[in-house]
């Protein structure tokens, strides 16, 4: 039987992924060296073409595309890891909790959470955003408001199928605490599953955050890919390269996040595919 | 050969590559001849069910398959035949009982119209002749009321119930073979002897040819006319019930049957210390039925019906019942993982029920318990130190010791000392109990609950850690609480035993008084249903 590793680091669609991923963070560390010039910043005229004077061109206005990408790539990066860390925190306190306990505990947060599931969840982050005003926090705070619910269910559900096992009734037995036994026994069994929803929440958040730029609601003093797009939309006909080049860049991110996210589900369920 | 059913030569089946050996089933012939039951024998990982499986071609393909060797059947091959008339021999002249009935049958389907579809797709009868005939096939196996089990579906049945409707099943076409895969497996032993005594039966009206497969010696010596032992997916041994069970020629073989727990309790001095370590009286666990949001009535289900016992200092009692006895309920209430409703349970002279899990946790020290499944009793995300030094660390020792003392205990059960280092599912079933046995010693109990800590395991590494329980107990002067099905295993390890059954208990007594001169039906009976017990009594 191979490795947890040897199995995913082996698998050529992870491969990929991680890649194009590398690409990404290291253009979003490094954002300040590669475009030390402000994203938002005029450098020259408007709508020079990519591969001349500027790698990917200017914009509309004459803002330099290569900056906005990279900054971009840290904005879009930033938001969506927060958001997802900040969910997957909460959700699985809120399904660990449910499952643990059970009865009554279960039924009040599991209700909670199929309220916050039901209401359509763009539409939901698009009003959380326009009530708090746009800015970084709010908009982290939306996607984790929406994102929250299937991990919770899904935390949920494992801690259900974990609690009954024999081990947790011997921790009782050697008379650790609920919340040890909940932190200690139960919720590391909870891991494989929680990965990889949380990694493929990543791409959603990306998605989630690239669209509320779009329609403007996103930070205004943060360069974004979403943004790039939202505002070259107007001249798709004559300067394609300012939509084309901020979504491909999406495209390609939450693409490779998929991927990996695909990758790690193989990678820890084995048997699921083998069999 | 014309008196053979099923011949299978040089029989190969390939695992896939990352299993632990390459051929799940290695150059095996065998064959059953007409008329007789053919038991095939061996522990888990033998290869017995996927030979079986490969029969009527039903492995996990392609990742398990079929490389090599013939299975002959009236005149085919089926490794070769068509799809199609795989079809008419699946039901039609081979048929399968299954381990687990209720997996086996439909759960949406009513028991007749499931009898009746095979019977419907074979032939051509009419409705109410396949009616008529299913009616005969449930009195063929003693089923009461046919009418009634006709429209019932599988969940309203027992598990003898249903098997016997398998049985019937499995009869529905007249097969020339019928395969059962462990078919008493998950049953009680008293149903489990009504059902062997039935297959019995049933081969010798019908005529059939039976090719059974267990891991019982016990199962064989009451159903085999023939034996076949496998082990690593090779033939081992075969020959008649009388010369394998009696006089078996391969060591392995030898080492299998001595390792069957014997109906003879062990010797043991027979004076009852006056002090006890755990004393219940009157003891009362019912459960309700939650009623759900709407309300509805619940329903209250008495487990433990006011049972009182006593464990004297240092002495092992056990605790015998069938499913539903209320034994596992009785032993979680000492433990404090469920709540008595009324009665007391003293341990060591202090009542400790009604205590909730925090005011318990003193007595922590004084009992603990070995669990049934080591693949579920140990946490797979904890290395073997932290599993086993969890109780003394939550108690103030310091983890160097606490690590230093679970290496000691890992000895001490026959366990390699470096194993603190490494996670669970590295070992085997039987050393995985093992690490079980000393997580319970590292507590230093004084009185240890082991909820059928063998039923797991196979007979040859049942037999070892029976061994090991009694070992420990004696250098340790524990006391012992030892809850199973099983009256072999009880006879074993125990001085004293009490059968319960529906909550409540209805024999007590020395192990020795029990097995010679039972008093209440029930213990007759459950003695009675040991399998294999006339040949016991030979040897």
């Amino acid at each position: 039987m191979k490795t947890f590793w040897q199995r995913f680091l082996t698998n050529p669609r992870v491969v990929c992924g991680l890649i194009w991923l590398g690409l990404v963070t290291i253009l979003a560390i490094f954002a300040p060296l590669l475009a030390p010039s402000d994203p938002f910043a005029i450098v020259a005229e408007p709508f020079k073409t990519p591969f001349s004077e500027y790698v990917f061109g200017t914009d509309s206005l004459g803002r330099d595309m290569w900056a906005g990408l990279v900054h971009g790539a840290r904005t879009s990066l930033l938001i969506a890891l927060i958001a997802t860390v900040s969910a997957v925190a909460f959700g699985t306190m809120v399904g660990g909790i449910a499952g643990y306990y059970g009865g009554f505990i279960d039924d009040i947060l599991m209700r909670m959470t199929e309220f916050f599931q039901t209401i359509p969840s763009f539409i939901f982050a698009i009003v959380l955003v326009a009530i708090l005003t746009p800015s970084a926090t709010s908009i982290i705070i939306a996607i984790a408001i929406v994102s929250w619910p299937p991990i919770a269910r899904i935390v949920r559900g494992e801690v259900l199928s974990v609690k009954g096992r024999e081990f947790v009734q011997a921790a009782i037995i050697a008379g650790q605490s609920d919340s040890g036994i909940l932190l200690k026994q139960v919720l590391p069994n909870t891991l494989s599953p929680l990965i990889v929803t949380g990694s493929l929440l990543v791409a959603t958040a990306i998605l989630v955050e690239s669209a509320l730029s779009f329609l403007g609601l996103g930070a205004p003093n943060l360069m974004s890919w979403g943004f790039m797009v939202g505002s070259g939309r107007s001249f798709l006909r004559d300067a394609w390269w300012l939509v084309a080049i901020p979504g491909v860049a999406i495209l390609l991110t939450v693409l490779s996040i998929n991927l990996v996210g695909e990758g790690l589900n193989d990678a820890l369920n084995p048997r699921l595919r083998d069999l | 050969m014309s008196d053979m059913v099923l011949s299978i030569q040089n029989l190969k089946v390939d695992l896939p590559v990352w299993s632990d050996r390459a051929h799940a089933v290695d150059d095996v012939s065998i064959s059953v001849r007409e008329k007789e039951i053919l038991c095939i024998v061996g522990e888990s990982g033998s290869g017995k069910s996927i030979m079986a499986k490969s029969i009527l071609r039903l492995l996990p393909e392609p990742h398990v398959r079929v490389s090599g060797g013939s299975i002959m059947f009236e005149g085919n091959d089926l490794l070769d035949v068509a799809d199609e008339h795989m079809r008419f021999v699946r039901g039609g002249r081979i048929s399968m009982i299954f381990q687990e009935p209720m997996a086996a049958l439909n759960p949406l389907m009513r028991i007749g119209r499931q009898i009746d579809e095979i019977i419907e797709v074979h032939t051509s009868l009419t409705a109410s002749k396949r009616r008529e005939k299913v009616i005969a096939l449930f009195d063929d196996v003693r089923l009461p009321e046919p009418e009634r089990i006709l429209t019932s579906y599988p969940h309203e049945l027992s598990g003898g119930q249903r098997q016997r409707v398998m049985i019937a099943m499995a009869l529905a076409l007249e097969p020339a073979l019928i395969i059962a895969d462990e078919p008493t497996t998950a049953l009680d032993v008293t149903t489990q002897a009504q059902i062997l005594h039935l297959m019995k039966d049933i081969q010798r009206r019908h005529g059939t040819s039976i090719l059974f497969i267990t891991h019982d010696f016990g199962v064989v010596a009451e159903i085999a006319d023939r034996v076949a032992v496998m082990r690593y997916g090779k033939l081992v041994e075969t020959g008649t019930v009388n010369e394998v069970l009696s006089s078996p020629t391969q060591d392995y073989t030898k080492a299998l049957v001595a390792a069957v727990p014997s109906m003879t309790p062990r010797h043991r001095p027979s004076e009852r210390p006056e002090n006890s370590i755990l004393v219940i009286n009157n003891l009362v666990k019912t459960y309700a039925a939650r009623g759900g949001v709407f309300g509805g009535k619940s329903k209250a289900v008495h487990a433990v019906a006011g049972v009182s016992l006593k464990v004297p200092n240092g002495h092992s009692l056990a605790l015998v019942g069938e499913s539903g006895s209320g034994k596992s309920t009785l032993a979680r209430c000492i433990v404090g993982l469920e709540q008595s409703n009324s009665g007391e349970i003293l341990l060591d002279d202090i009542n400790i029920a009604g205590l909730s899990r925090t005011e318990l946790r003193p007595y922590r020290n004084t009992v603990q318990m070995v669990f049934q499944d080591p693949f579920s009793s140990l946490n797979p995300r904890q290395k073997v130190g932290d599993i086993i030094s969890l109780g003394p660390m939550l108690k103030g020792t310091k983890k160097d010791k606490a690590w230093e003392d679970a290496r000691d205990l890992l000895c001490l059960v026959g366990l390699d000392p470096k194993a603190v280092e490494r996670y669970p599912h590295e070992f085997s079933g039987g050393q995985r109990q093992r690490i079980g046995i000393a997580r319970a010693i590292a507590m230093k109990p004084k009185l240890i609950i082991a909820d059928e800590p063998v039923s797991a395991l196979d007979v040859s590494v049942q037999k070892q850690v029976l061994e090991l329980l009694d070992d420990l107990r004696k250098s340790l002067s524990l006391s012992m609480l030892f809850i199973t099905h099983d009256l072999r295993v009880a006879a074993h390890v125990c001085e004293e035993i009490v059968v319960m059954r529906n909550g409540v208990l209805v024999e007590q007594g020395a192990t020795a008084n029990i097995f010679s001169n039972p008093q209440h039906e029930y213990t007759k009976a459950l003695l009675a249903a040991v399998p294999g017990e006339g040949w016991q009594q030979r040897s």
